[in-house]
């Protein structure tokens, strides 16, 4: 009790403590900074909120464009017939094993080549890293890329999702730089003295201390899959195996979304639907990015930002 | 390490053979990662021979005949081709021009801000669209902007060329201006706060200190940003302005990009696609060099050394 009242009165103290008064131009100033922050809050987020509003609006109000800010004539319908579609709900399913099989293959490749190239035991890794730099500097080019998913037999697989762009540089330098730096040389020392090889070191010693690593890779990963649609444009003929972006992409701006509608009232009313559906898609398909996000947004910073030391 | 520099050659190749012999298993840890490298970056870049050849999938890359310089004369002959360079060339340098300064602006913005909810929920909602996928983006402007239910009224926007541009800009500043942002609050906040106090003392107000202090500690990363910036100027596009594309604003929204995609794989016409698609990584690499060497000139800071 003793100690909570302390911090109580800590607390009042350290808020009461004097303030130096600024001067009127820098008030004016601080002033002019918020409002300027805030307009850009508000057009940041009044897109999606027009969106979220749509989507929970009724399909007449929609099309009649009276939605602003607000939903008008509340209404679930959109969502209820996206989430009875089956494209959708395919788009999902593929989305799913592309994210999850894909940053557990870009995760293991990243560190594998990562690990070694922040190691000053490593002969040649300047040359190496070197090799890896400039790839971001020239590419081979769509169609080259092309021929040589083609040569290997993985158009329309899941392969040709999965392998192709699985490692990215900008994640081996920031891997690099985070094992270059959390990891102290006296540990591999005592390591190397208890006689741990080197795989046994990176698997007991490094990767135990580089979860936040391991989080930041993951995630980076995992949303560039459920975000790309590139390369399931040009890899993939099969529906079966489109991802979820695909399957938007036909559907958002494509207007494929099909009506089985029979009467001429049914017609209208599944044309009217078409719109708002396009709404709940959005909205749907990009909820669980945005629910992860906040969760780790914090790892996400502490990444870009090693990522911003030079590698 | 030891003292490589003062010895002989030949030791140097003994210290990679010890090294192999002792760290075999970081060796064999690389060489899946670097088989990648090669397969997915390195023989592409090979394959780039095509542009120089009549490509004939039956004969495969290296068997089909040469042709010399066929495919790029065709190419720059070709009306559509200055429409093509002029495009994406407006296009990227706009792009790069809006693109740069407001995630500046944004952090210098920021750091003024002290901690709190305030600045707390800028910096979460500004951050939150670079996780939105390029197809959604494009989505949500293709309805925002519709002239029946978005929210500008009766203009076509999307219809008219002379839009597309901005469109495509001010979108991608919607989407990436928070996450770029990050980097440079990270580069603020490595200044030194004694900077801040002794300007302070001098009777700096805030706008002088971050003339005086802010924006000099925040250089070197700027400088990096924009070469970056450079590097991507031509190889990103694709995806957004394919999407935004439609026959009404073709006349400004072609770019090489695109083009080189619906010439090579859906009009399959390999060879002339990659030499586009080659002219294109070209120019791209003469650009970051150029821009490299002059950053380093002037500011001292380069992507290397």
């Amino acid at each position: 009790m003793t100690t909570l009242t302390q911090v109580m009165r800590l607390r009042r103290t350290r808020t009461a403590a004097p303030k130096v008064r600024e001067p009127f131009s820098d008030r004016v100033f601080m002033i002019v900074v918020k409002l300027m922050l805030a307009i850009l809050l508000a057009l940041v987020v009044m897109p999606l909120i027009y969106i979220v509003a749509s989507s929970f609006s009724s399909p007449a109000a929609v099309n009649s464009g009276q939605v602003k800010f607000w939903p008008v004539e509340f209404s679930i319908e959109a969502y209820q017939s996206v989430l009875t579609n089956a494209e959708v709900l395919r788009g999902y399913y593929n989305s799913l094993i592309y994210a999850i099989a894909g940053t557990l293959i870009s995760v293991t490749l990243t560190v594998a080549i990562a690990y070694p190239l922040s190691r000053r035991t490593f002969y040649g890794r300047n040359v190496l890293m070197t090799l890896l730099i400039f790839t971001m500097l020239f590419s081979g080019g769509l169609i080259p890329t092309y021929m040589v998913v083609h040569d290997l037999g993985m158009l329309d697989t899941r392969w040709a999702l999965l392998i192709p762009n699985a490692i990215g540089v900008w994640q081996v330098i920031i891997a690099r730089t985070f094992f270059a730096n959390s990891v102290p040389e006296e540990l591999y020392e005592a390591a190397a003295l208890d006689g741990a090889s080197e795989l046994r070191t990176l698997r007991s010693v490094v990767l135990p201390l580089s979860k936040p690593l391991l989080a930041v890779l993951a995630l980076m990963y995992t949303i560039y899959q459920w975000n790309t649609y590139f390369d399931a444009l040009v890899y993939l003929k099969d529906p079966d195996l489109y991802p979820l972006q695909i399957v938007l992409r036909n559907m958002l701006l494509l207007n494929t979304a099909r009506t089985g509608a029979v009467d001429l009232a049914q017609q209208m009313h599944q044309l009217q639907l078409a719109n708002v559906l396009k709404y709940a898609l959005i909205v749907v398909s990009s909820l669980p990015v945005l629910i992860i996000y906040p969760f780790v947004a914090r790892h996400f910073t502490k990444g870009v930002m090693v990522g911003a030391v030079k590698g | 390490m030891g003292s490589p520099s003062l010895a002989p050659r030949r030791s140097r190749w003994g210290q990679a053979q010890r090294s192999w012999r002792q760290h075999w298993q970081l060796y064999l840890l690389v060489s899946v990662p670097l088989a990648y490298f090669v397969i997915f970056k390195y023989v592409p870049m090979t394959f780039n021979v095509i542009a120089f050849k009549d490509y004939s999938p039956v004969l495969g890359a290296w068997d089909s005949p040469w042709v010399g310089l066929r495919n790029f004369e065709q190419l720059f002959n070709n009306p559509v081709f200055g429409t093509l360079v002029t495009n994406t060339l407006i296009l990227a340098f706009y792009l790069l021009l809006a693109s740069f300064p407001v995630p500046i602006l944004l952090a210098l913005a920021l750091n003024e801000v002290r901690n709190g909810w305030f600045r707390r929920t800028v910096q979460m909602v500004t951050y939150a669209p670079y996780f939105i996928s390029t197809v959604v983006v494009v989505s949500i402007t293709i309805l925002l902007l519709s002239p029946r239910i978005g929210l500008v009224g009766d203009v076509d926007i999307l219809g008219d060329p002379d839009y597309f541009r901005h469109v495509y800009v001010w979108t991608d500043v919607w989407q990436t201006a928070g996450y770029s942002a990050v980097i440079y609050l990270a580069a603020l906040s490595g200044i030194d706060p004694a900077l801040h106090e002794a300007a302070k003392i001098d009777g700096a107000s805030r706008l002088q200190r971050i003339r005086n202090v802010d924006l000099p500690g925040i250089m070197p990363t700027a400088v990096i940003m924009l070469i970056l910036g450079v590097g991507n100027m031509m190889a990103i596009g694709f995806e957004k302005a394919y999407l935004l594309q439609n026959n009404l604003n073709l006349a400004q929204s072609e770019i090489i990009p695109t083009y080189v995609y619906k010439t090579g794989l859906i009009n399959a016409d390999f060879s002339m696609a990659t030499a586009v698609g080659l002219f294109n990584s070209v120019v791209n690499l003469v650009l970051l060099l150029t821009v490299n060497f002059v950053a380093k000139r002037i500011t001292g800071n380069g992507l290397w050394r």
